[in-house]
């Protein structure tokens, strides 16, 4: 059980008023004894940056020492992921992503590769995800030079072995048919949808049909078209000296010619109309519930802004929505929230609860509430200077290993940021003023712009919802197998 | 998709199943250097290491007492202090200590007259338990005034905290967090202060809370109400049988007080170790942890559980009948973590359940196409006092749980007859190995370690000496203790079943 989860995943007109009382009285009672504690300054503390290498044919290297452990793990990232898969065969991108390794290579079987590195205690993994499609090693030092071999291997020769392609497809398949017995899968995907657009390439989710729809040929085209040099980063952490490194990845891909770029793709937003939303789920006596709106792009000039004003907001322990919605009022044990980014597109903007179905209708109440107070009362003052302190305090636990060092270069090189955007971000943190915090606020909420949903209980809720407004029921029956009538209840009597 | 039980999986792995020789150039002696253990005069244990690879630190303090010390009548109790536990001090969280203090007596003590009435069987007054709710609402929302709501977690969370979080098992109690470097007094002082002088305040706001947590984990998921059923079914006498989280009736019925004497039983520093690593110099932290951790009182450390659970003799099985897709677990009884043979289970877990070379991925995964995924594991619901090794499938669309069942003890039948290959068993040696290895570069990991080493086995060394355990594992002993604990007479199935129409939804009405 643990105290909290790792979404804290909002509040009404009366804990407003007391909430502003207390945040005032909190810099008025410190405990005496915390003035004695001595906090010298951190020493300092230069992170080991990664040495770049850009090789003859594009593929970009980084490879960073870290000799505490015998130990040598990569992961290199390929451009192009599900945003561009067709949307009749969704599900392709995680099927590549498996069977890329399991379908084994030319010369050896899925099987045989899980035999040999198991040995080992080594893996070569490969999986994709919405921009990207990966392959990474992870070995004892002295196992280098053989699991390098299967990774080149497997990076190089794929054979997509047709039972492994089944087996996915089975996984899949599982994953659709059990997709609304978890209440909180179910908010999250559907919010999804409705903030981005059913058919948003970010939001789409495979049916039977569209996995059915995936052939072989598919993931061989696939590999075709997006695994060239050109198009990936490749990022080397462990026991291993720099310039031996270097020379072995030279020689492994010299002769490995570039390949087509891949396009940049225009994707379009398309929220779905901000009102309230109903799925009805039987089974549970807690209702979850999701408000959605656009949110931002990392590289947007409001981005560290905002950053503060989600951390008083809605991300801390000390947030106001767990100060409200948890502590004050009890309504949830997992409540959060705050405008969403990402790299190269729109997060999400989203506010989460959870709350037993009789306090449904005051929940939603309370996070419409807390939007408001965000523009009518902005964090200032203590509030304010606790966010910034909160994100600038523990700013060295963004660096606190090699391998951390690695993963947020690697990130910047592959959206194209700049390289110091870690120095940037606290700068632009520590720039953030009250007045930036209270126009992000009136620039980005909109509360009229939010699509709420709730799933839950009917006979629980009872008619709460309608005094919230129009409630517009969402389906989220499963579609059935080509050529089957009907499993979306699950039914198990086959054999 | 979510399942609870996998994710004790990966702790088990990490915690249990570690194996020697790390190769030349890390050893126990080599640890021996960075590893410092100091034991107070009132007898908590400080155990540090230094890794100085970055400014900061982590620590665990983990208090040898979990939801099996919930008192009866009272499940949940343990859970419920741990909450309790970011709710500040005497110092910190409130306005006026004084006046508060005053008015939480005051909410305790109309609670009790208000719990005395709402409980009476017979002769039980509507109106009066009606007024003396009031009354206790009433004192509630005076002793609200004096609170500084989230003081604890914000003077952290400003002073660059990171994962501040704490977690009740069956068995223990942990609490945990990491700061930079230059925070170890702070550190040493909140701490200690939060068990020297905690505040029961905004108890029963926390409670509603916590059943809420109840609702999200079990009220509200299929496995969930399954792991319930099942473990009420497996355990008969230890308290194994219960729920962490607690039953909803107890959750509300205990009190503040309640939580208060609960803490006062167990939470002593006899009872308790705290494990630091990171970039801390010993000549600093340990002065700083006897100031600070040595102003806990001597108190006589709690008598540990002597109930045990009474052989299992006969085949036991609880079926739910759900809307949700089909389910399978089966558990068997095997002995507490001490047992010679504990290094056995972790080579069956491992050998049946790791990757894709594992026997049950193999086998109903690979081969016969049946599930989506299937293993076994054992460290389940506890690993303290006799417990559970079991096994899990999940069908794929179209089988059933017989189906499951019925591979699941082919394989677990070749265990018991076939010697598993040399390869494999040089294989699962080799993997524990090469995972201690992974687990030596992660302060928040290696603190919960060397805390949980050191108050299970008196020594943080037997994570590297339960390597060489694991080495000497035989194929022999891998029959001999398949044999000995998967009988069908000592085995506990819990099935999910899909059916159209209502669920088993536990409803919230009480008595």
């Amino acid at each position: 059980m643990n105290r909290r989860t790792s979404l804290a995943l909002i509040v009404s007109l009366l804990l407003i008023s007391s909430l502003a009382a207390a945040q005032q009285a909190a810099r008025t009672t410190i405990d005496p004894e915390l003035e004695k504690i001595k906090t010298p300054p951190l020493p300092e503390f230069h992170p080991q940056i990664p040495k770049r290498v850009v090789l003859p044919n594009g593929m970009v290297l980084l490879l960073q020492e870290d000799h505490e452990l015998p130990l040598i793990d990569s992961i290199m990232r390929v451009r192009g992921g599900s945003r561009l898969e067709p949307s009749t065969k969704v599900g392709l991108i995680d099927i590549y992503g498996d069977v890329w390794r399991t379908g084994g290579t030319k010369d050896k079987t899925g099987d045989q590769l899980d035999d040999f590195l198991e040995a080992r205690a080594a893996k070569v993994e490969t999986d994709g995800n919405v921009d990207s499609t990966l392959i990474s090693f992870n070995c004892l030092k002295q196992d280098f030079e053989d699991v390098f071999k299967v990774f080149l291997d497997v990076l190089r020769n794929p054979a997509f072995r047709e039972d492994k392609i089944a087996l996915a497809q089975f996984q899949l398949n599982t994953a659709i048919a059990r997709r609304n017995d978890d209440i909180g899968q179910i908010a999250h995907r559907i919010s999804t949808q409705l903030a981005y657009g059913p058919t948003n390439p970010y939001a789409r989710f495979a049916e039977y049909s569209t996995v059915a729809a995936v052939t072989r040929q598919d993931l061989v085209e696939w590999h075709h078209q997006y695994v060239h040099p050109n198009n990936i980063i490749f990022g080397v952490v462990g026991d291993f000296d720099s310039t031996a490194m270097e020379a072995r990845i030279r020689q492994a891909f010299t002769s490995w010619p570039k390949g087509p770029d891949v396009p940049r793709q225009h994707i379009t937003f398309t929220p779905e109309k901000p009102q309230l939303y109903f799925v009805p789920k039987e089974d549970v006596n807690q209702s979850d519930i999701q408000m959605v709106a656009l949110g931002i792009e990392r590289n947007n000039p409001d981005y560290f802004a905002v950053e503060v004003m989600n951390y008083a907001f809605g991300a801390g322990f000390s947030s106001r929505l767990i100060k409200d919605l948890r502590t004050a009022k009890g309504l949830a044990y997992a409540v959060g929230g705050g405008i969403g980014s990402a790299f190269d597109h729109p997060g999400i903007f989203r506010l989460a609860m959870g709350t037993k179905s009789a306090t449904t209708a005051e929940a939603v109440e309370g996070l419409k509430q807390e939007l408001q107070e965000l523009i009518n009362d902005p964090p200032m003052g203590e509030e304010l200077r606790s966010a910034k302190d909160a994100i600038l305090n523990a700013f060295i636990f963004n660096f606190d290993s090699k391998a951390k060092v690695l993963r947020e270069q690697m990130a910047y090189e592959y959206y194209g940021y700049p390289l110091d955007f870690l120095d940037r971000y606290r700068a632009g943190i520590e720039k953030t003023t009250a007045e930036d915090v209270a126009r992000v606020a009136r620039k980005y909420i909109h509360a009229e712009q939010f699509a709420t949903l709730v799933v839950g209980n009917p006979e629980e809720i009872g008619n709460q919802l309608s005094a919230l407004g129009p409630v517009t029921k969402w389906d989220i029956t499963i579609p059935p197998p080509p050529g089957e009538k009907s499993r979306s209840t699950g039914r198990s009597e086959t054999k | 998709m979510k399942f609870p039980v996998r994710r004790i999986l990966p702790f088990l792995l990490l915690v249990l199943i570690v194996i020697p020789v790390l190769g030349q150039d890390l050893d126990l002696a080599s640890f021996e250097k960075r590893i410092t253990v100091k034991k107070l005069d009132n007898g908590l244990t400080l155990v540090v290491m230094q890794r100085p690879e970055a400014p900061v630190f982590s620590f665990y303090t983990v208090v040898d007492a979990g939801s099996a010390q919930d008192p009866q009548g009272q499940t949940g109790l343990a859970h419920m202090f741990e909450h309790m536990a970011f709710k500040g001090t005497t110092g910190i969280g409130t306005t006026d200590w004084l006046a508060e203090k005053a008015a939480l007596e005051k909410v305790e003590g109309t609670y009790a007259a208000y719990r005395e009435e709402r409980y009476r069987t017979v002769g039980r007054d509507e109106s009066k338990v009606k007024q003396l709710e009031q009354a206790w609402k009433d004192a509630i929302a005076h002793a609200q005034q004096y609170v500084v709501p989230n003081e604890f977690d914000e003077l952290l969370e400003s002073n660059g905290s990171r994962g501040v979080n704490a977690s009740t098992s069956l068995d223990e109690t942990a609490y945990h967090y990491s700061l930079p470097a230059n925070r170890v007094q702070l550190w040493a002082y909140l701490e200690s202060e939060r068990f020297l002088h905690p505040v029961m305040r905004e108890f029963y706001k926390e409670r509603d809370v916590v059943i809420e947590e109840r609702r999200m984990r079990t009220d509200s998921q299929p496995i969930g109400r399954l792991i319930e059923q099942f473990l009420g079914e497996a355990f008969a006498t230890y308290p194994y049988h219960r729920p962490t989280v607690g039953y909803l009736s107890d959750l509300n019925y205990f009190s503040a007080t309640d939580a208060k004497a609960f803490f006062d039983q167990y939470y002593v520093p006899a009872n308790m170790v705290v494990a630091i690593v990171g970039d801390v110099k010993l000549a600093e932290v340990v002065p700083l942890a006897e100031k600070y951790f040595g102003r806990l009182p001597t108190r006589p450390q709690p008598a540990p559980v002597h109930t045990t659970e009474p052989p299992q003799n006969s085949a036991r099985e609880v079926e739910l009948r759900e809307t949700a897709q089909p389910f399978y677990l089966e558990g068997y009884h095997r002995p507490n973590y001490r047992d010679p043979d504990d290094p056995v289970y972790d080579a069956i877990t491992d050998l049946m359940s790791n990757g894709r070379t594992s026997r049950l991925f193999r086998a109903l995964v690979r081969d016969r196409k049946i599930a989506a995924e299937a293993a076994g594991f054992s460290g389940w619901p506890g690993t303290k006092y006799q417990h559970l090794f079991a096994f899990y499938a999940i069908p794929l669309p179209g089988h059933t749980p017989e189906e499951m069942r019925k591979t699941i003890h082919e394989e677990i039948e070749r265990l018991k007859t076939t010697d598993v290959a040399d390869e494999e068993l040089k294989m699962v040696k080799t993997r524990a190995k090469a995972t201690l290895i992974r687990g030596l570069a992660d302060n928040p990991g290696m603190a919960f370690q060397l805390a949980l080493y050191q108050l299970r086995y008196g020594d943080w060394r037997e994570l590297f000496h339960s390597v060489e355990r694991i080495d000497k594992v035989t194929k022999e002993d891998i029959r001999r203790v398949a044999n000995k604990t998967f009988q069908p007479t000592n085995r506990t199935v819990g099935i999910i079943q899909t059916i159209p129409g209502s669920p088993n939804l536990q409803g919230e009405k009480e008595q």
